[in-house]
């Protein structure tokens, strides 16, 4: 399982490309939480971003997230802080009301493609249409890249986040670096 | 790619779903009442038609729920989708 050393060496390791920016984010707070009707409300006060209703969209306040993964499922995020103290006081607000939160901040690592192309780049391992239209700024989704699931969440016209899993990050960013060589 | 909509998400490429078997198979309330023949059709034994076919599919890349769809097992053309829980669509008409 690469550690974030590791993952920062091979990210330190690429060559830059205008066209399509690829680089680590650093440690951030993730919660996986469950629940139905009545946690969704006092979760989301309690995190600080209510947690959003419509279909692959993500909520933000300051710099957390909450992201749609599915119609019972969120992804908290909340980079660069600690997951205990944010489980505390969801779980405090959730007394009672069935639902599931796991600390999963280091299951995963976020990785930024950012640049013009950035959008053909993440197409030659996800099948999904990114144009503006059909992904448009504030979505965000589980999907396919390669071989390996990633969210993917679209900040800007040419800004995207994703997060994948610790193990399949190597091959993520080596599947992204060799997507974009065209462009060196 | 084949493309299928999925009731939350909308259309989304086939890669990301999984097939799950038939649709709107109940289990039966009380196994052991049950003989062996109406067990093993409950386990086993599947309508298998040529042309509209209600099946479950999971959208396990993607917002990870189950639900159904009628799909005509002829053409693979899929007529309609709907969330798990909901009855099977009315539909009319064969292969197409
Ligand atoms: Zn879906």
């Amino acid at each position: 399982m690469p550690d974030n050393a590791a993952l920062q060496r091979l990210s330190e390791g690429l060559r830059p490309i205008e066209a399509v920016r690829l680089s680590l984010l650093g440690p951030a707070a993730r919660l996986a939480f469950r629940s139905r009707e009545a946690g969704i409300g006092p979760a989301g006060e309690a995190f600080g971003v209510a947690l959003p209703r419509e279909a692959n969209r993500f909520g933000q306040s300051g710099s957390r997230f909450a992201f749609w993964l599915g119609p019972d499922e969120w992804l908290l995020l909340a980079p660069g802080e600690d997951a205990a103290p944010l489980a505390a006081a969801i779980e405090a607000a959730t007394l009672g009301v069935p639902h599931a939160l796991v600390d999963v901040s280091s299951r995963s690592v976020g990785i930024e493609i950012a640049g013009r192309e950035a959008a053909f780049a993440l197409n030659q391992g996800c099948p999904l249409d990114l144009s503006l239209a059909a992904f448009p700024i504030g979505m965000c989704t589980r999907t396919l890249l390669g071989k390996a699931e990633i969210v993917l969440v679209r900040l800007g016209p040419e800004l995207f986040h994703l997060d994948v899993w610790r193990s399949f990050a190597p091959y993520v960013i080596g599947y992204l670096d060799e997507a974009r060589r065209e462009f060196a | 790619m084949l493309i299928i909509n999925c009731p939350w998400c909308g259309a989304r490429p086939e890669i990301e779903f999984r097939y799950g078997g038939e649709a709107h198979i109940a289990r039966p309330a009380d196994p052991s009442a049950l003989s062996d023949q109406e067990w093993a059709d409950f386990l086993y034994n599947r309508t298998n038609p040529k042309g509209r076919h209600a099946e479950r599919w999971r959208h396990i890349h993607g917002c990870g729920r189950y639900f159904n769809a009628v799909r005509d097992t002829v053409s693979d053309f899929f007529v309609a989708t709907y969330k798990a829980g909901e009855p099977r669509p009315d539909i009319a008409g064969e292969t197409k």
